[in-house]
């Protein structure tokens, strides 16, 4: 690990300009996934703001009906909080089809979002990844690609958000709040927080450098049975192949997003109408310009039956 | 000059109070220790292990302020005042924790590696299921808990035994879930 400075600010807009005023700064929460990268030197910050101490880690009610999710609290709180597993079941069921209890019991609401990729080569130093290193290429493309995007790629990346939290925050239209280093608020709908990889690749999402995440907002619960199927290559502590994270009601009508399938949550509200008549029938939509490679064409086999697993699931 | 030039790689100490297993410690470390190389390298508590040091095997998992975590995937300079617990504070050879004892009857281990990690995760998470904390395969969000074998197997996933001695550790749980309950 190459070495860094480090502080403790005392407030989130405190936070917010050491980060922005530091050359190679980064915020560390739970550090379950940086520290990892940092020990690879795949991530070499040259100085750690640690924001553990800001007290972002409370669940409250918003008066609009929904839930204010602080910034720090541990995805093992948020999946057991008793107005999360009443009225936004998937969003526990999607924390708890994550990682593992050791794991949970560190990681936070926004470094859950911000996880990188876990693509080989992102991983692999010795190998081109423009999102690792830009403009070095991508091995993806031609290597191992059958856990990998099969939508919303590019030909510099074709890495997946890994995270599950994030495709049920996405279904439930969830709404990320930061503040930056002059102290500005500012609403990111989940929907924009996560971007594609066109040309950058090497940028995850639309936050501005020292922009930090202070809380996450759900709007009102919705009604339905609230579903998240994760198919993964081993039953527990895996990433996910293809997710499906959806609010469904009898008849069929309801809410869906899929994941492990693009550099974001995936979700196409329009083919959502379609739901009633059955998996195919949206996937086709959802799915529509998919450009998959020669080893994760199966995902898109995967997605629809998972998704026709959801819906005999919420007709049960 | 870029700041990574300025730093260069020149160790960066820090002051770093804990309390491990009841005693208070003062270390002065490398601000890069790990919480586990802080235990072992430090305060020679090598009971914790180190596997592979990327948070996917838990050999190094420790109680942390109530919770299991995985202590190489954390740094000692984040625990400032945390309440740490090692396997050397949950029992010793004259006096075992309930938990070791029973890997010792059900014979929960071979090599011993992976064991004080799995000792520590198994007390946690009998702990976790008490205190109503749902996991994967739980059926019901809503319902009491009941501790299973679909419940161990599930929250134990993430500690790993090449020894394969994974069934005699769900037997081990199990009866210590017995003897509290």
């Amino acid at each position: 690990m190459r070495s860094f400075t480090y502080e403790r600010p005392g407030t989130p807009a405190e936070a917010a300009a050491a980060v922005a005023r530091t050359p190679e700064a980064k915020f560390i929460a739970g550090g379950t996934n940086l520290l990892d990268l940092m020990k690879l030197q795949i991530e070499t910050p040259a100085h750690l703001v640690d924001v553990n101490g800001l007290g972002l880690d409370r669940i409250e009610a918003t008066p609009e009906g929904g839930l204010r999710i602080g910034a720090l609290v541990r995805n093992t709180d948020l999946a057991a909080d008793a107005r999360v597993r009443k009225d936004y079941g998937v969003l526990s069921r999607a924390l708890l089809a994550g990682a593992s209890g050791q794991l949970r019991n560190k990681a936070t609401t926004a470094g859950n979002l911000l996880q990188r990729t876990r693509c080989p080569y992102f991983y692999d130093t010795a190998q081109a990844c423009n999102k690792r290193r830009p403009g070095s290429g991508c091995s993806a493309l031609d290597g191992v690609s059958r856990q990998l995007a099969v939508i919303g790629g590019s030909d510099a990346c074709i890495a997946t958000h890994p995270g599950d939290m994030a495709v049920a925050m996405r279904v439930l239209d969830a709404t990320v709040e930061t503040v930056d280093a002059e102290g500005t608020a500012r609403r990111i709908p989940i929907a924009e927080f996560h971007r594609l990889p066109g040309d950058e690749p090497e940028i995850d999402t639309t936050l501005k450098i020292g922009e930090l995440i202070t809380a996450v907002t759900l709007p009102r619960p919705v009604a339905g049975t609230h579903i998240y199927r994760k198919v993964r290559d081993r039953a527990s502590y895996a990433y996910a192949l293809v997710s499906v994270a959806a609010i469904l009601g009898k008849d069929g009508t309801g809410h869906v997003a899929f994941g492990g399938v693009a550099h974001k949550p995936w979700r196409v509200e329009a083919a959502e109408a379609d739901l009633p008549r059955g998996a195919k029938a949206v996937t086709e939509t959802v799915f529509a310009g998919a450009k998959p490679t020669h080893e994760n064409a199966y995902k898109l086999k995967l997605a629809e039956r998972t998704l026709g697993a959801a819906l005999n699931q919420a007709r049960a | 000059m870029s700041r990574r030039d300025r730093v260069a790689d020149a160790p960066v100490m820090a002051k770093v109070g804990l309390t491990v297993n009841g005693q208070r410690r003062e270390l002065d470390l490398d601000i890069r220790t790990s919480l586990l190389d802080a235990a072992r390298e430090h305060l020679h508590l090598t009971g914790s292990k180190k596997g592979c040091d990327h948070g996917q095997c838990g050999a190094c998992t420790m109680i942390v302020d109530g919770r299991r975590i995985n202590a190489c995937l954390t740094l000692a300079v984040m625990h400032q005042g945390s309440e740490i617990t090692t396997i050397e504070g949950l029992g010793q050879p004259d006096n075992l924790h309930p938990m070791q004892a029973a890997f010792v009857k059900h014979d929960g281990y071979q090599c011993g590696y992976c064991t004080p990690g799995q000792i520590c995760s198994g007390v946690a998470v009998l702990a976790e299921i008490e205190a109503g904390i749902p996991s994967h395969v739980t059926a019901d969000l809503n319902a009491p808990i009941e501790v299973s074998a679909a419940e161990i197997r599930e929250r134990m996933s993430g500690n790993i035994c090449r020894c394969g001695a994974y069934s005699n550790i769900v037997e081990a749980m199990t009866a210590v879930a017995g003897r509290q309950a």
